[in-house]
């Protein structure tokens, strides 16, 4: 069974259909990308997924189930969606970290906060971050930087999935490259999948192992 | 043989001359509010002069059914029009609103009538309207203020409430900040005014009774027991309309609705 399905999902604006009969599974170890030019709905794709936006048509199946109800904040703590410009709440990076500790569905999941807080200077070394980068103020990182505390706040969460919206949108080249050896190597470590959208073609070669989704184009 | 001295209508032009200083001002320096003045204080005048014809009508009548019907008149008005003062809003707001002021209103009016006042009829218009008309008034603030904050606080920027979503936060986590500012903004003014209250303000109805006649010891108390009342209604209906905003714009799968969805057009 793929841990993240969709069958032929819909998304209708006022103006119309801006994408129809999307079906997409996702298994352990898929590495999935969505390509499509600017405005053809892929952000709004990894919404619908996760549950942000309405579902036109179509279903969603986690693990074979419809997400309703108590299930969702649940659901999205398994199925992660990170926005191109992730969250970022006033207060240091480590705040920001430490962010989704205040969500009932994570308190339940995490014990050790030591381990983390290990962890999260693991994952940032390895981005290239040097160790006070948890000292910094929220407030005064750049967009990519931003983008690094988002994606790293996913992965110290344990996500199943992890829906990544143009993840290296505002990194630097060589940043970009330690970025994607983390989350393949995440995604390799266990029952895990992963949604990727992206603009760079040798991004999409060097990322994908799985099936590619095109938005747009269609008339 | 009043107990206190007439004001004539035609003394009631001395009045409004002092407007006419402001209304100048304005007009020298374009300051733009010459026009809602002259609007605001016609339509004053023109509610209060019919309010005093209906008030005259059903003191007189002093029917249970009368006094019922301008009760509801005056919540139905307070409720709309709290909603018509926020920057964003929703079809749905009003009902919601008109439901909430009408409900506490009438609860803790009906409390004090039937707790400390115990007029006779219960419904004596002398006591049931003012009171009323305070509660009305004070909670229309109360629910404009907060509902304008919490709408604007989640859906002017939802990339801050989508954010706590997608990292697994249910609805109440999500919107739990915005709601408490909610509150905290709509009871400003009651709180505030309370805090001062006897020592740079006096209290408008304390005025009247004195004005009227009353001794200030009782009128002393008729304002504490009239403020507590006002700070129940305003804190019960900007939660509760807080509230049901909030279960509105969001739906029970932990979702805020689109702009769209709601009916609000945003700029």
């Amino acid at each position: 069974m793929p841990i993240l399905a969709a069958v032929d999902l819909g998304c209708r604006l006022p103006s119309g259909w801006i994408w129809r009969g999307i079906t997409l599974s996702l298994s352990a170890g898929d590495r999935a990308v969505l390509t499509g030019p600017s405005g053809t709905g892929k952000s709004l794709l990894l919404r619908t997924l996760c549950g942000l936006d309405r579902l036109g048509e179509g279903h969603v199946l986690f693990r074979g189930e419809s997400p309703r109800g108590h299930d969702v904040p649940d659901f999205r703590a398994r199925v992660m969606y990170v926005q191109q410009q992730p969250l970022l709440i006033p207060g240091t990076v480590q705040d920001n970290l430490d962010l989704p500790t205040r969500f009932k569905v994570h308190a339940r999941r995490e014990s050790g906060e030591g381990e983390n807080g290990g962890r999260a200077g693991d994952l940032l070394a390895q981005i290239g971050k040097p160790a006070d980068f948890l000292e910094q103020r929220a407030s005064v990182l750049s967009g990519g930087e931003g983008q690094v505390v988002g994606i790293v706040r996913a992965l110290l969460l344990h996500p199943d999935v992890l829906l990544l919206d143009e993840p290296t949108a505002h990194l630097d080249p060589e940043t970009t490259r330690r970025v994607e050896e983390v989350v393949l190597e995440w995604v390799g470590a266990g029952d895990r999948a992963l949604l990727w959208t992206s603009h760079d073609p040798a991004q999409v070669d060097r990322v994908r192992r799985g099936s590619r989704i095109q938005l747009g184009g269609v008339a | 043989m009043n107990a206190y001295i007439d004001v004539t209508w035609s003394s009631l032009l001395i009045a409004a001359s002092l407007l006419i200083a402001n209304l100048v001002l304005s007009a020298v320096l374009r300051l733009g509010m010459g026009r809602r003045l002259l609007v605001a204080g016609a339509r004053m005048v023109v509610q209060l002069f019919l309010l005093g014809l209906v008030l005259e009508w059903v003191f007189e009548s002093a029917n249970g059914p009368a006094v019922l019907a301008l009760g509801l008149l005056m919540g139905g008005v307070a409720g709309v029009t709290a909603v018509r003062r926020t920057s964003i809003r929703f079809p749905a707001a009003y009902l919601d609103s008109v439901v909430v002021i009408v409900t506490t209103a009438f609860l803790v009016t009906g409390v004090s009538v039937l707790g400390i006042l115990k007029p006779t009829p219960l419904w004596d218009p002398q006591y049931v309207i003012p009171l009323l008309g305070m509660l009305l008034g004070n909670a229309l603030t109360g629910i404009s203020l907060g509902l304008d904050r919490f709408l604007t606080g989640v859906l002017r920027d939802r990339t801050r409430v989508e954010g706590f979503l997608a990292l697994g936060a249910t609805r109440w986590e999500a919107a739990q900040e915005e709601v408490r500012e909610a509150l905290r903004v709509g009871l400003i003014p009651t709180v505030n005014s309370m805090l001062v209250m006897g020592i740079v303000s006096l209290p408008g109805m304390m005025t009247g009774q004195i004005l009227a006649g009353a001794a200030p010891a009782d009128a002393v108390r008729y304002q504490i027991m009239i403020v507590f009342m006002i700070a129940a209604t305003v804190s019960t209906a900007t939660f509760g309309v807080t509230m049901l905003a909030y279960a509105r714009i969001f739906t029970s799968d932990h979702r805020l609705r689109s702009a769209g969805e709601l009916g609000i057009q945003l700029d």
